[in-house]
């Protein structure tokens, strides 16, 4: 009973989903206040009727309802409780009624937080939400429906993949979608600002924050997932340019080069054109991202079972968005720029290098994600293109980039002086060099042109991104400190100096050893004696396992003991790694249990990776940036009318 | 700067970065593209030389032999119609196991045996790699059987 009335929930949303295309569209367009205001009615509607169609599925997982044949597919009697709530997005069809949640939830947020923004306009950003939300409920209720019955009921279910079993990942799909789907109200306010033909300052402002807060999103589930590949797959990278990373790292880059160009639109009223095509591209690259991993069709780690139905429907979805918006694009778009100059050396051309960089950054790694695909179109042979590849590209366009960065952020609007710029810089500048030096060769004893480059532009962001917080701090009393929002920039680059060094130190210095090792041996990896203290059997709620006792020690003096797993999940009979971890900032040193090699030995991955917390902690900066950012004065109603650009 | 000459200097620019990033992604494609190729390709020879490839496949049953104690493992992969000896080095992914899929990174050696520095299995019992699942069904043989005896017919089907 529960799942039907989550599948008529879901088909109710799907009807008032089409009112709230329909009618504001419509209304906005008549200018009839009654037909606009049915959007918000219809969008808080259907916001309801998902999140009931998710509480039936929850409620089925919940209660191992074993005749819904996703929850037979995904769930089991013994799976702990929280992992039984994370099983509802573990698959793809349950993942995608999250989708669907998260974007009524931001249609929500959009209908409720709108109050500031002219009737007409909001009612058209809700009905292109509206729109989106028809696509991929029509996507959920075709092809896709969790709650299709299995009769007869199994008496137990297939369990959810092992792998998921794991709080950092009951919690990255939904971090990840919410910006996923949050760029969306980015892309629906550029739609409205294009059906409308007026696009001002006013309007970047308002889509600033919204852009911002999927962009922090974005950024925080994109590190909870390297972090969990990092931990659980066993392997201890963080960082692999497998084709869904890069799917969700592609919308990543473009929805960063699009906050830099908002800045402009909003200060400036520059690059507005720009500013539009890039809120396209950044939700085109989310439902490209979506396409790519639904559809199974690049081989990864992440694709679900290939279906060829649901690949087919994602990407005429994919082609109506894109290729209308495009078309609004062309159209429209030539009208809005306004004709205002800035000198050479000004802010905006530093920005306008930091979307052109983005923008070619993006593009290899879109390139290299597609061409095993281009390639076998083409030629029917089968490549790959490995990792080495994505390293050595996307370091040419983000170097100029991180260096221009620091300089960007202490140029002025408009014009600005060369001789006042290189007095604040030059400083920075060489400390930055002595530190590029220093560094590797103080704490690690070695240095090469490539460490000097790397912690050299990691120190050069840090010092350049703490200037302008310093000099707030030690103002004199009654003058105007540093705004929230430069605050926020000087935060999230701060964090970007963090992530740079810690993927030069680690990438580096990092130590990976595969070894044999037996119970009362040791080895010593990167001046570290790993000793095997001795293995004994443990068990869980639904796996056995094995469990590896690892003292770890340097100079002799005990820095910790480690107890690696290696698990049999007794449902699906499947084996699983579960690292030990001695975590510290300054170093993570990491012992996985690889195979039984014969009566009492066992092969064993150990690795010694300096810095390595720095580039979950650069990201975590980052997001926190964009939190101060939008905490700023000038986004909160009713301030907004009053205020002039300042 | 007047607004014509913002364009000229925006589309300068993209023009130059893109130029860059094409000219380098040509020149390292080169070197970084893996080609996969079938085991009965390989063992017929036809596999390039002197660079890595993958080779994908199922370990035959049986095959999986190491020395007590040691990390050094060797097997055999078959796609039901040939078997390639490959041997590899170091820690192996969870579902690596008899019978399964996997595909393997490396180079062929003197000795025709394939040297692999990476192996890789999926994360889901019911998924196989397209390569491998294309490859085995190319040859039609009786899966269950080349698994367990190993390839019967290698170098009589027409690849």
């Amino acid at each position: 009973m529960i799942p039907e009335i989550g599948q008529f929930a879901l088909i109710l949303s799907l009807a008032l989903a089409v009112c709230q295309t329909i009618f504001p569209l419509v209304g906005a367009h008549r200018g009839d206040a009654a037909m606009m205001g049915v959007g918000r009615t219809a969008a808080t509607g259907q916001f309801l009727f998902v999140a009931i169609a998710f509480a039936c599925l929850t409620y089925a997982f919940l209660t191992s309802d074993f005749s819904v044949l996703y929850v037979a597919n995904h769930s089991q009697l013994a799976l702990p409780t929280l992992y039984k709530v994370s099983a509802v997005w573990g698959a793809h069809e349950g993942s995608l009624l999250l989708w669907i949640l998260l974007l009524a939830a931001w249609t929500l947020a959009v209908a409720r937080f709108s109050a500031g923004l002219p009737e007409a306009f909001a009612a058209r950003v809700i009905g292109v939400l509206g729109f989106l939300s028809i696509g991929f409920l029509l996507f959920a209720l075709l092809t896709s429906n969790p709650f299709d019955r299995l009769i007869p009921a199994p008496a137990d279910g297939g369990d959810l993949n092992p792998l998921l079993q794991d709080p950092g990942l009951a919690i990255h799909p939904p971090l990840l979608y919410i910006g996923y789907v949050g760029f969306s109200v980015a892309f629906a306010f550029a739609i409205a600002a294009m059906i409308s033909g007026d696009l001002d300052q006013k309007w970047a402002r308002w889509t600033r924050p919204w852009t911002t807060v999927a962009w922090m999103f974005l950024t925080l589930g994109i590190a909870l997932g390297s972090w969990w590949a990092y931990y659980e797959l066993g392997w201890g990278g963080w960082w692999f340019w497998d084709a869904v990373e890069n799917a969700s790292f592609m919308p990543w880059l473009i929805g960063t080069a699009l906050i830099h160009s908002l800045a402009v639109t909003e200060k400036r009223g520059l690059f507005k054109s720009w500013t539009l095509l890039l809120a396209i591209t950044a939700f085109s690259l989310s439902l490209l991202g979506t396409f790519l991993v639904r559809s199974g069709i690049i081989v990864s780690v992440h694709a679900f079972a290939t279906d060829p139905t649901r690949g087919f429907f994602i990407l005429t979805f994919l082609a109506v968005v894109v290729i209308g918006a495009l078309v609004l694009y062309a159209w429209r778009a030539p009208s809005l720029d306004s004709d205002v100059g800035f000198g050479l050396l000004s802010r905006e051309t530093f920005l306008l290098l930091n979307n052109v960089l983005l923008v070619v950054a993006t593009a290899l790694v879109l390139i290299g994600t597609l061409a095993p695909l281009v390639v076998e179109m083409m030629t029917g042979g089968k490549i790959s293109i490995g990792p080495p590849w994505f390293n050595v590209a996307f370091l040419v366009p983000m170097l100029p980039l991180i260096i221009l960065l620091g300089m960007g952020m202490h140029t002025a609007w408009r014009t600005q002086k060369a001789d006042a710029w290189w007095r604040v810089l030059r400083i920075p500048a060489i400390v930055a060099i002595v530190l590029g030096v220093v560094i590797p060769l103080l704490f690690y004893g070695r240095v090469s042109l490539l460490l000097v480059v790397g912690c050299g532009a990691a120190a050069w962001i840090v010092i350049t991104s703490l200037i302008q917080p310093i000099r707030s701090l030690r103002r004199e009393k009654g003058t105007a400190g540093i705004t929230r929002s430069a605050l926020g920039m000087s935060i999230a680059h701060l964090g970007m100096g963090l992530f740079v060094i810690g993927v030069t130190i680690v990438s580096a210095f990092g130590v990976e050893s595969d070894q044999a090792l037996q119970p009362g041996e040791s080895i010593e990896v990167a001046g570290f004696e790993f000793h095997m203290v001795g293995l004994s059997n443990v068990r869980g709620p639904n796996f056995s396992a094995i469990e590896a006792e690892i003292e770890i020690r340097d100079d002799g003096e005990l820095v910790d003991t480690v107890r690696p797993q290696k698990r049999q999940y007794l449902v699906q009979k499947s084996w699983m790694t579960e690292a030990g971890i001695r975590a510290g900032l300054d170093k993570d040193l990491f012992v996985a249990l690889g195979d039984q090699l014969g009566q009492n030995a066992w092969s064993v991955r150990i690795q010694y990776k300096p810095l390595i917390r720095f580039i979950w902690l650069g990201a975590l900066v980052m997001a926190l940036g964009g939190l101060i950012a939008i905490s700023d004065r000038r986004y909160r109603a009713g301030s907004r009318e009053t205020e002039a650009t300042a | 700067m007047k607004p014509r000459q913002q364009r000229m200097l925006a589309v300068g620019l993209a023009a130059l970065g893109i130029a860059i990033a094409a000219g380098l992604t040509l020149r390292a494609f080169q070197d970084n593209m893996m080609f996969f190729v079938e085991v009965s390709d390989v063992a017929a020879g036809k596999y390039p030389k002197e660079r890595n490839f993958r080779i994908g496949g199922l370990v035959v049953g049986g095959s999986v032999q190491r020395e007590e104690g040691s990390i050094d493992i060797r097997f055999e992969v078959t796609d039901t119609a040939c078997t390639v000896p490959v041997s590899y080095s170091g820690v192996l992914p969870d579902l690596f196991r008899e019978g399964q899929g996997v595909v393997a990174h490396g180079r062929m050696g003197e000795d025709n045996v394939f040297a692999a520095d990476k192996i890789m299995a999926k994360h889901d019992e019911d998924y196989m790699a397209p390569e491998v699942a294309d490859s085995l069904s190319k040859h039609q043989q009786d899966i269950q059987q080349a698994v367990v005896k190993g390839a019967s017919e290698c170098g009589t089907s027409d690849s």
